[in-house]
């Protein structure tokens, strides 16, 4: 038995190690990227290990490269990135809890309607309805404002969804001895719901914060003013697959500066998964 | 499904999906139904000239042998890019709940691209998985495999299956180890007491405990295969060689957003929902009765 | 909910800061498309145009690739905040055109500020894709480019190929293709970007041959393909019979053979002038010459055409914004911001006279790859083959010929075959889109 659970742990380390080869991959190969000059990128392929330029790239980003070609400085491109991200994932968790809980722990007439008219919206993408869309954002004057940016991509279904997964699985005895107790529904949620849906909470942040950072097209619709511009538009602005230069040394240590934020997110959100972990244990 | 212990309460509920009604309302079914008129609509792009055609625009695009071949490429596609990316992450949570030592760090790692990949996703699918200069390319022909999705149908599906699978890999193992959390330690210790092997465990008590979000992952992945992958296909094929790789959506997309036929693409949208809510609803009525819930 | 308010608070005060400097001027908003390099020329060209004068004030806003600048335009315009100029790609040119309603043309704009219009101080070749049959110019051309050759000096020199001399005709290519695979120096001989916008669009200019009836579809009004003529036929045969053993690799739809090009691992290449740009900054040691011809062709070579994006002028705006419109366009036309344009960006230059200058400062002398395009669309005055191809629907016959390329490329079909089934298909799909 022993043995064999040594074993096993090497074969976990070593899938885990594949794993991380495949998936992590591309973060590094951008990392290999921004420590090159310009004349190795240009020339493919690009080599696997970093080189030497890693001071030069990015300190020539920091003092003005980005500011230079972006338009905008990077504090305010990422500002209004977080305040999008933030706003998203806040907002999305908030009124999908609520609907969650509505739709498992209530009966009530039209309650299944309401699940299918949230359920759908998983299923158009934001590039296929623009112009109705971009109407709407424009009649309720949401255009270059930070609603404009977060509301409409709140509606949406992957949220509701989890959490009715993950609310179907509490026990009904949970919810008989709440209301033996005399908890009303208010008390139940705060006090046992909420705390048993960190873990899932916890990831859905990070999933939804790295979702609102991320997005191009929409932001890319409804702002019309260089200083609402999120880091991912600034970004795609620097690169020219065809006819301009492109200075892929400098692109690439945007892009790691894109993606140092989500990535203090994932690690703070790390702690909450450990803390559910041990409370699952007890 | 038992039914379930439930909070008698007349109005509340209602209370509670009111936020996400009013904007699913708002932002979802206005400009929904907007598409739906728009699918009856023979018109420009800028909507100078417009006129009603009842049915003619899906008249016209289910007789377009393309579009029957697009079906299937959509269906190998979709089952494929969903398999894939949920057995390797399910593999890989399944592995970080086995290890302890470095156990919190392999998590970190493994989430982390999650970050990036759409964000540069677009140049990144160029210098990595680009037919012809990428690196898994060069790779692969240092390797000395035949390999050219520039002009071969089934290299060109297997690369675009790998960069949707690649992306999503990381959304599910975060929701795997989520779900395998959750499971109380004393059930698998149990089992393991009776002498029930690794592998029996996993599939008697692990697997059918995470079914609930097994389920979740199934449609989330079906749904991001079917509507979220145009950019890839976009970035990495262009729904070549031929249409080998044109997928339904990328049709909507490139017959709508780069072509600006806006009738057609349209009709394609909406035919596009009714096979995706029939799919859904497929998957509601017998794959979750085969969940079990606590 | 504390959340919103503030929001909205900051965006309200980010909103304050971002208007102080509006007050004076009119404000005249510009969508574009450029990035890279060239979004830096858009904001310095749009910053110095600002501080030449006091009554306008251009405000770029990058909005994405091409056809995402399109799109976010089109759907700004049916929601009624369309906004004042609008850079669209070439093959946008015939939907821009079609939606009469909705653009004012450049002609009417400048006469409206009391301007003239000279047409005979612009490039003919570029203005003359940007004007009505009449000879109105709708837009303004901002970015043009136009398919050159390059080569690899280095596997010249291997292959034993004279280095400053590159093929003329394609039948050269051909060759040197083969003596570049046969004799190892390169793993293949020849590769191209875009074969419909350099094989198919510019092979019928350069070579003096139809594309489509009505002029290409520039005269208006019905429009059939023509491209599954003999010198078509012969000339994608070659390439298919070249591509069985790798002589002639294909690299994509778009631009992505030039990484291939780039890679050293073909000879020959044929691109944009506007790739001229990466292949400088890779160090690599390269040569430039004018686009193959074919050599059966009597009127070859004619003329290229120009790739590439114009500015387009949204209707319905106020006398004082279609003012500062002009003032702005009259100021893209000045002499020095052209050459700076052309100098920096590796577009060609819109005037003449920037062309002349260019030449005077001895520019081509160093950078001797910049002339080649002008000259290729300067050489002969154009014919009814030769101005460029417009149909209301470009990207999706592309589309259609990229699929029939790529099929006879693996084998599937002759040359034959697949252009047939371009004109066949390709003509029903343009009558769908005429039929609107």
């Amino acid at each position: 038995m022993i043995g064999s659970s040594r074993f096993r742990t090497y074969v976990a380390h070593a899938v885990l190690l594949v794993g991380i080869l495949i998936v992590a991959f591309p973060i590094y190969y951008t990392f290999v990227a921004s420590t090159h000059t310009l004349q190795t990128i240009l020339r493919p392929p690009l080599p696997l290990l970093p080189g030497g330029e890693f001071w030069n790239n990015y300190s020539e980003a920091l003092l003005g490269g980005v500011n230079r070609i972006g338009g905008v400085g990077v504090d305010v491109l990422l500002f209004n990135t977080l305040v999008m991200a933030l706003g998203i994932a806040i907002g999305k968790i908030c009124i999908s809890i609520l609907s969650a809980y509505a739709i498992v722990f209530f009966r009530f007439p039209l309650r299944m309607v309401f699940f299918w008219l949230i359920f759908i919206t998983l299923m158009l993408p934001v590039e296929v309805r623009i112009l109705p869309t971009y109407k709407v954002m424009v009649d309720l004057n949401l255009i270059d404002t930070y609603a404009g940016l977060i509301v409409p991509l709140i509606a949406s279904a992957t949220a509701t969804l989890l959490f009715r997964q993950f609310f179907m699985t509490i026990p009904g005895e949970l919810v008989e001895a709440a209301r033996v107790d005399g908890a009303g529904p208010w008390r139940f949620f705060f006090d046992i719901l909420l705390p048993l849906s960190r873990t899932n909470i916890a990831a859905l942040f990070v999933i939804l914060f790295i979702y609102g950072w991320t997005q191009y097209l929409w932001p890319l619709l409804v702002t019309n003013h260089n200083d609402m511009n999120t880091i991912v538009i600034a970004l795609r602005k620097m690169v020219s697959f065809a006819d301009a230069d492109t200075q892929w040394h400098l692109v690439m240590v945007t892009a790691m500066l894109a993606i140092v934020p989500p990535i203090l997110v994932v690690v703070g959100m790390q702690r909450w998964f450990v803390r559910g972990l041990v409370e699952s244990e007890k | 499904m038992t039914p379930r212990v439930v909070f008698p309460n007349k109005v509340l509920p209602y209370l509670l999906v009111a936020p996400q009604l009013a904007i699913t309302l708002v932002f979802f079914y206005w400009p929904a139904g907007q598409a739906l008129y728009q699918s009856m609509l023979k018109e420009d792009p800028f909507g100078l000239k417009s006129k009603f055609v009842w049915f003619a625009n899906f008249e016209k695009v289910l007789a377009d042998p393309a579009y029957v071949n697009s079906i299937k490429v959509t269906a190998v596609f979709s089952l494929a890019t969903a398999l894939v990316a949920m057995s390797v992450a399910l593999l890989l949570a399944v592995m970080a709940e086995r290890v302890v030592r470095g156990k919190g760090l392999y998590r970190t790692l493994m989430i982390w691209p999650y970050a990036v990949a759409p964000a540069i996703a677009g140049m990144l699918f160029l210098f990595l998985f680009n037919p012809s200069i990428g690196t898994l390319a060069v790779l692969l022909r240092k390797a000395g495999i035949a390999w050219d999705p520039l002009l071969d149908g089934t290299d060109a599906m297997m690369l675009v299956v790998t960069a949707a699978a690649w992306k999503q890999i990381s959304y599910n193992f975060l929701f795997f180890v989520a779900g395998l959390q959750a499971i109380p330690k004393s059930l698998i210790e149990a089992a393991a007491i009776d002498g029930a092997g690794e592998t029996k465990r996993f599939w008697t008590i692990v697997f059918p405990l995470l079914a609930p979000t097994t389920f979740f992952l199934l449609v989330i992945n079906t749904t991001y295969a079917f509507f979220d992958t145009f950019g890839i296909i976009h970035a990495v094929t262009g729904g070549g060689p031929g249409k080998a790789t044109e997928t339904l959506v990328y049709k909507v997309y490139n017959d709508g957003f780069v072509n600006l036929i806006l009738g057609d693409s349209a009709a394609q949208s909406v035919i596009l929902m009714v096979i995706v809510i029939a799919l859904t609803a497929i998957q509601f009525r017998y794959v979750e009765r085969k969940v079990h819930y606590g | 909910m504390r959340f919103h308010g503030f929001a909205a608070g900051v965006a309200a005060t980010l909103t304050l800061f971002s208007t102080t400097s509006a007050f004076a001027a009119t404000q005249i908003s510009w969508w574009h498309a450029m990035t890279g390099a060239n979004a830096e020329v858009v904001d310095k060209i749009s910053k110095d145009f600002n501080a030449s004068q006091s009554d306008y004030e251009i405000v770029p806003v990058f909005k994405g690739t091409y056809p995402e600048t399109l799109n976010a335009g089109i759907a700004a315009f049916r929601a009624g905040q369309s906004p004042d100029i609008m850079q669209v790609f070439d093959v946008g040119t015939g939907v821009m055109m079609a939606a009469e309603g909705a653009i004012k043309p450049v002609a009417e704009v400048l006469e409206g500020a009391g301007l003239k219009f000279d047409k005979s101080q612009y490039l003919p070749g570029i203005v003359g894709y940007y004007s009505k049959p009449d000879g109105t110019m709708l837009s303004f051309p901002y970015n043009s480019s136009s398919p050159i050759l390059y080569y690899n000096k280095d596997i010249f020199q291997k292959a034993g190929l004279d280095v400053n001399n590159p093929p003329k005709t394609w039948n050269e290519v051909w060759d040197a293709a083969k003596k570049i695979k046969a004799s190892g120096a390169a793993p293949c001989g020849y590769t191209s970007t875009w074969l419909t916008w350099i094989h198919t669009e510019n092979f019928a200019a350069w070579n003096n041959i139809s594309w489509a009836t009505g002029e290409n579809g520039l005269a208006g009004g019905e429009v059939e393909l023509k491209v599954n003529a003999p010198l078509y036929v012969n000339h994608f045969q070659a390439l298919a019979d070249l591509a069985k053993d790798g002589t002639f690799k294909y690299g994509g739809r778009t631009s992505e053979a030039k990484q291939i090009f780039l890679a050293g691992e073909c000879g020959i290449f044929t691109e944009s002038s506007g790739g001229l740009g990466d292949i400088v900054k890779s160090g690599m040691n390269y040569g430039i010459g004018q686009l193959p011809y074919d050599s059966d062709a009597p009127g070859a070579p004619q003329n290229t055409t120009p790739g590439g994006a114009s500015l387009w002028v949204f209707g319905g705006k106020s006398d004082e914004q279609y003012k500062g419109v002009a003032a702005f366009f009259t100021y893209l036309s000045k002499t020095e911001v052209q050459e700076y344009l052309h100098q920096k960006s590796g577009y060609l230059p819109v005037t003449l006279a920037a062309y002349e200058a260019t030449k005077a400062s001895g520019f081509y002398d160093k950078n001797p790859g910049r002339e080649t395009p002008i000259l290729q669309m300067m050489g002969k005055a154009p014919t009814e083959n030769s101005k460029g191809v417009r149909l209301p629907n470009l990207p999706q016959v592309r589309d259609i010929m990229n699929e029939e390329y790529e099929k006879m490329l693996a084998g599937q079909q002759t040359a034959q075959q697949a252009l047939d089934n371009v004109v066949q298909r390709g003509n029903a799909a343009i009558k769908d889109a005429m039929g609107n």
